[in-house]
């Protein structure tokens, strides 16, 4: 009996504390979560010491990366409201009609990069099949075919309309990306009169 | 602490009850835990903590009409600092003007970094005001990114006005031809 007793008590530890600990941090965890969305386009960023934030509403990101070795641009917008008007007013441009599923699904996505003569294929799709790479070939940048000004122009026209404030842009490009392509994003913005907008960095070590 | 009594209180017999009872109150957490890890394990990994930063960037206002006018606004060439930013990472950087520049200030080639251009820029940015005789007139430092030079140089070198708190900056896209020859010898 006595040595049933000994081996009880070795065995058993106090986990009091530690799942004291553990929900403290699952609390914490929870309450600070946004969760991460899957980007189509990787990038990554430069870093930098500045230490001010991106906004976190009224703003479009203009992602400028590589895939196949293929410039590729992609577009995205933060909020569903902007987005569905957004994309009213791109139809009405185009004169392609979406279905309201359609619009359901365009308002949930965060980031593409597709002409829009393709948008109604990307949107029939899963959700993990639209981030696979290689599948969204990025916005028509090109001067005969700027569809990604008619992107910039059309959300700022729908976030007037949805709000007072202005939209704020964000460019984020990858570090290896050479200057000429970041500077066409940057005149196809001024040329909008949009003079100030974020540049997308990591954040850098102390002693740089 | 959080151990359940669930033996009744009165104890009759004295040594039994109290073992009846030690085994009762510990109700086993390891299942609990186990899960309460589990799920900080997939929230840790799922939420993307800090938000990105971002560098503010305040272009000028594009000439919309060629016709128009360009108000030229003179600028004491003491206070200039131009830098060229070339293919891998190189830096070429003169102060004043590229024919005359000023004293320890010709064109000279440059890194980024803490040991490279920053030692140039944060002993201009004192001097430059001292020089001209009033602190609002500091350095301008004009940025030239050629066709060659990337995202990241761009960015490196922004940051570098924001370490060394340059009053004014700006990029400037076209090139003069005494420059593109500079352009040219280390693009090569």
């Amino acid at each position: 009996m006595a040595k049933v007793k000994m081996s009880k008590k070795a065995t058993s530890i106090d986990m009091t504390a530690m799942c004291d600990v553990a929900f403290l941090l699952l609390t914490f965890f929870i309450l600070t979560a946004t969760a991460k969305s899957p980007e189509p386009l990787p990038v990554d960023t430069p870093s930098s010491t500045v230490q001010t934030k991106l906004p976190e509403t009224d703003l479009a990101i203009i992602t400028v990366g590589k895939n196949n070795n293929e410039d590729q641009v992609f577009y995205g917008l933060k909020g569903k409201e902007l987005r569905i008007k957004t994309l009213e007013f791109m139809a009405q441009k185009y004169n392609i009609s979406f279905t309201d599923e359609e619009i359901a699904q365009f308002a949930l996505i965060e980031e593409f990069g597709v002409p829009i003569e393709a948008l109604k294929q990307v949107l029939a799709m899963k959700n993990s099949d639209r981030i696979k790479q290689g599948v969204q070939t990025g916005i028509p940048t090109d001067s005969i075919n700027n569809q990604l000004k008619d992107w910039v122009y059309t959300s700022r026209q729908a976030n007037a309309e949805l709000k007072d404030e202005d939209l704020k842009f964000a460019i984020k490009g990858d570090a290896k990306e050479l200057y000429p392509r970041i500077q066409k994003i940057m005149d196809m913005l001024q040329d909008q009169d949009v003079n100030s907008f974020n540049l997308v960095t990591g954040l850098r070590g102390k002693d740089y | 602490m959080a151990e359940l009594n669930t033996g009744d209180g009165g104890g009759k017999k004295g040594s039994k009850k109290v073992r009846s009872k030690k085994s009762n109150s510990k109700v086993d957490l390891t299942a609990m835990v186990d899960l309460a890890f589990l799920l900080i394990t997939f929230f840790m990994l799922t939420t993307s903590l800090s938000k990105p930063q971002s560098m503010d960037l305040g272009l000028p206002d594009k000439k919309k009409d060629p016709n128009e006018k360009e108000d030229d606004i003179k600028v004491d060439q003491v206070r200039t600092v131009t830098i060229i930013l070339g293919k891998d990472n190189k830096i070429k950087w003169f102060h004043g003007l590229l024919e005359s520049p000023e004293p320890g200030g010709a064109p000279a080639d440059g890194t980024y970094g803490k040991n490279g251009i920053r030692k140039e820029l944060l002993k201009r940015v004192t001097s430059i005001p001292q020089a001209t005789g009033s602190k609002e007139k500091g350095m301008i430092v004009i940025i030239k990114p050629t066709k060659k030079s990337t995202y990241r140089n761009l960015v490196d070198i922004l940051d570098e006005m924001a370490i060394c708190n340059v009053p004014t900056y700006a990029i400037v896209n076209d090139i003069t031809p005494e420059e593109q020859k500079l352009v040219d010898e280390m693009n090569k």
